[in-house]
């Protein structure tokens, strides 16, 4: 846990009294809507099809669970009892009044939380994996240094006004769980051999409607040099980067228009002049951002206890703790996945009262701490295994122990157009439905990983191209059509699915992936080979083949 | 329009030349970037001062020959979201050493002031009633700077350290 003290508290309550004034001066009819607009978009304000959204940031995932029950008193006591987690670690409030927005910011910043930069031109809330400092093989912990990024992008003098949004995202375990290449600028850390982190830097991945997997402009970044040279990458997007077409804006088509060669060229050019200056990372700046992050006080423990040994014997449990519990970098602990996928529920939703009840688990099983995954899931990071058939029970009467993790009902969507006033099609709905038809949870075993992403429009917000099964909403003579792709990855070895065939009407798509999946059960070779590893082997072809047959 | 310097109202003591418009034989001028090259020689010897308005679209460093003989430097916000200036500010100050006036025109809102002033600019041509009379509260709505920038002001992590007695 970073620990937020006076400076960041200040800083925060300034924030809230300059947007209570814009809000004043809105209502006023001091600021056109226009003006207010940028405004509060930075802030995490949204105007969506029926109300306001509020959109608050989890930096890199990690809540306190203090943070967490105040995210679930705001849920309460200004929206509709409950919160909906993105794919980028935060969290959507769908029904809030704009006259209760300055209080509910108020609340949330005595925890030390907020909506700052969630939405805008802006750099965002800057991501990480879910897992960090959890799991074994990370040179360094992830969130030390998405901490010194946020620290930096708050607020940035230069950078607030970019052609479009800025999204960062870091990583530092051999498997990729932040989605580092599909980012604006995607950073992984690595071992440069001698036991000091550096960094490989990524630009120009993202989604939306002209996909890229981010290129590699930069290998062994010495973590000092860390902020002169995003500076720097910055600097040449603000400066060149086309504001002439929103959807040409993304710093993607800037490289890739100058080619990754000589966008590379530019930011070493303007690197050499700064590397050296003020945003150099000396060891004192470093280490006090590495001081306020605190660490579980774990206890020397065997791996297998008793009681977990005991406890496997019964098969309910057995299924979740080989599906939703990971291994821990300390003996005796486990990493625990909470599914906010419940059969027939919208993905990524909890109420008031489960978050109350997640907080309170997580003071007693897991140090206080509680993340937020990329796949919309909650996560304690810290569980004693001799701890885990108590707290598995008590998950699972607050419905959230469904044994789904990385199986087809583990469904990342975007709000679609229950919500959101540019969707073209549902998504919310489309999920359900997709995890109703595969509820039985054998089948889903069988099935094995297989990642379904759908968005409700071309803007990708469900990350529709890197999943397994990508589902993209789109309008076709005013009725809702969805079109497939198959083979996208989000993980270190990024790619983006290949488009299956002609779009499928609403009623259609749940029988189009079944006919899918049962494909792929034909084809493989054994249970080993996942879907997407199929769908690499096999090419798109054998599933069009029956994708769009009736049986 | 009011015009802000160093944080107070001052009179605005240049005249603004179009392209077409007549050069007056004295007085201080703010001229075009393309009057600026193609008429150096002249402007240079003028016994008044001289200033230009550059556009966001040109990259600072071809202003760069003629800084020394200017007096101000007029970075353009077509409207306020367009945020070039704010790096073509800061190339000025740090990479060039520009220490003359710089000047933010055309859409200069209160809401952006401090990013401007913290970007190197000191001069603001303001133009929204009221705004104006809001500068110097809008300077202090923050003591809390995450990162360094061209104005100076201490960041977080200094006061922290500061406070604690390093550094």
């Amino acid at each position: 846990m970073y620990i937020y003290d006076q400076f960041d508290r200040t800083f925060l309550q300034q924030r809230v009294a300059e947007f209570s004034d814009q809000v004043e001066r809105r209502l006023a009819g001091q600021l056109t809507e226009d003006e207010f607009k940028v405004l509060r978009l930075m802030n995490g304000v949204y105007l969506q099809l029926h109300a306001y959204m509020l959109r608050i940031c989890i930096p890199y995932g990690t809540l306190s669970s203090a943070q967490l029950r105040m995210l679930a008193h705001v849920a309460r006591t200004y929206d509709r009892n409950y919160g909906h987690f993105t794919t980028r670690q935060n969290i959507q409030y769908n029904w809030i009044a704009l006259k209760d927005l300055p209080s509910a910011m108020a609340d949330l910043a005595t925890v030390g939380i907020h909506g700052i930069q969630t939405s805008g031109n802006c750099i965002r809330n800057t991501t990480t994996d879910h897992r960090a400092g959890a799991v074994a093989g990370e040179v360094d912990d992830p969130r030390v240094w998405a901490e010194i990024i946020r620290q930096w992008s708050t607020n940035h003098p230069e950078f607030t006004y970019l052609p479009r949004k800025f999204k960062i995202a870091v990583s530092a375990a051999e498997e990729d769980r932040a989605a580092v290449l599909v980012h604006d600028i995607g950073l992984r850390l690595l071992d440069d051999g001698n036991g000091r982190a550096v960094f490989r830097v990524m630009v120009g991945g993202g989604l939306g409607r002209t996909p890229f997997v981010g290129k590699v402009i930069r290998e062994n970044l010495a973590p000092e040099h860390l902020l002169s040279y995003l500076e720097a990458i910055l600097r040449v997007y603000n400066a060149e980067g086309r504001r002439d077409n929103i959807y040409k804006a993304r710093i993607k088509i800037l490289v890739h228009e100058l080619g990754a060669e000589e966008f590379s060229r530019r930011v070493e050019a303007e690197w050499e002049s700064i590397r050296d200056g003020y945003l150099k990372l000396d060891e004192v700046a470093i280490s006090d951002i590495r001081s306020r992050f605190r660490y579980p006080d774990f206890e020397a423990l065997q791996d297998a206890p008793s009681e977990l040994v005991a406890a496997l014997m019964n098969p309910a449990f057995a299924r979740w703790h080989e599906n939703s519990v990971g291994r821990h970098k300390v003996p005796g602990y486990a990493i625990v996945t909470l599914s906010l996928k419940p059969v027939g529920g919208p993905p990524g939703d909890a109420t008031a009262e489960q978050m109350d009840a997640i907080a309170d688990l997580a003071d007693r099983y897991g140090f206080g701490e509680i993340r937020v995954a990329h796949e919309q899931n909650l996560c304690l990071p810290h569980v004693r295994q001799k701890d885990l058939p108590e707290l598995w029970r008590e998950l699972d009467a607050i419905g959230v122990a469904t044994p789904n993790v990385d199986f087809i009902t583990d469904i990342i969507s975007c709000p679609g157009l229950d919500y959101c006033a540019l969707a073209n099609a549902r998504s919310i709905p489309l999920a359900e439905a997709l995890t109703e038809r595969f509820a039985d949870l054998d089948r889903a075993k069988n099935i094995g990983r297989l990642h379904v992403n759908i968005s409700g429009c071309i803007n990708a917000c469900g990350h529709h191209h890197i999943g397994h099964i990508g589902i993209l909403g789109v309008e076709k003579n005013g009725q809702e059509f969805y079109q497939l792709t198959l083979g996208g990855k989000a993980d270190e070895n990024a790619a983006l699915g290949q488009l299956l065939g002609p779009a499928v009407p609403y009623d259609g798509v749940v029988d189009v992936i079944e006919r899918v999946v049962d494909t792929y059960l034909d084809l493989r070779q054994g249970e080993d080979e996942i879907f997407v590893d199929a769908v690499k082997r096999l090419g798109v072809a054998p599933f069009k083949e029956r994708a769009y047959v009736a049986d | 329009m009011s015009l802000i310097k160093d944080d107070r109202k001052v009179a605005d003591i240049f005249t603004r030349i179009d392209n077409d418009a007549a050069m007056p034989e004295s007085g201080s001028v703010l001229v075009t970037a393309e009057r600026l090259e193609a008429e150096w020689e002249a402007l240079a010897s003028r016994a008044d001062p001289v200033g230009v308005i550059w556009p966001n679209n040109r990259p600072v460093v071809d202003l760069a020959p003629y800084l020394s003989g200017l007096a101000v430097v007029a970075l353009v916000f077509p409207i306020f979201r367009d945020g070039r200036a704010y790096t073509q500010a800061r190339h000025l100050r740090e990479r060039h050493g520009y220490a003359g006036e710089l000047r933010a025109t055309g859409n200069v809102l209160r809401d952006q002031f401090l990013m401007m002033h913290r970007a190197g600019f000191d001069a603001f041509e303001v133009t929204k009633p009221g705004d104006d009379d809001a500068f110097t509260e809008a300077l202090r709505r923050y003591t809390m700077f995450y990162q360094p920038a061209v104005d100076g002001r201490q960041t977080v992590l200094r006061q922290r350290l500061h406070s604690r007695g390093i550094g």
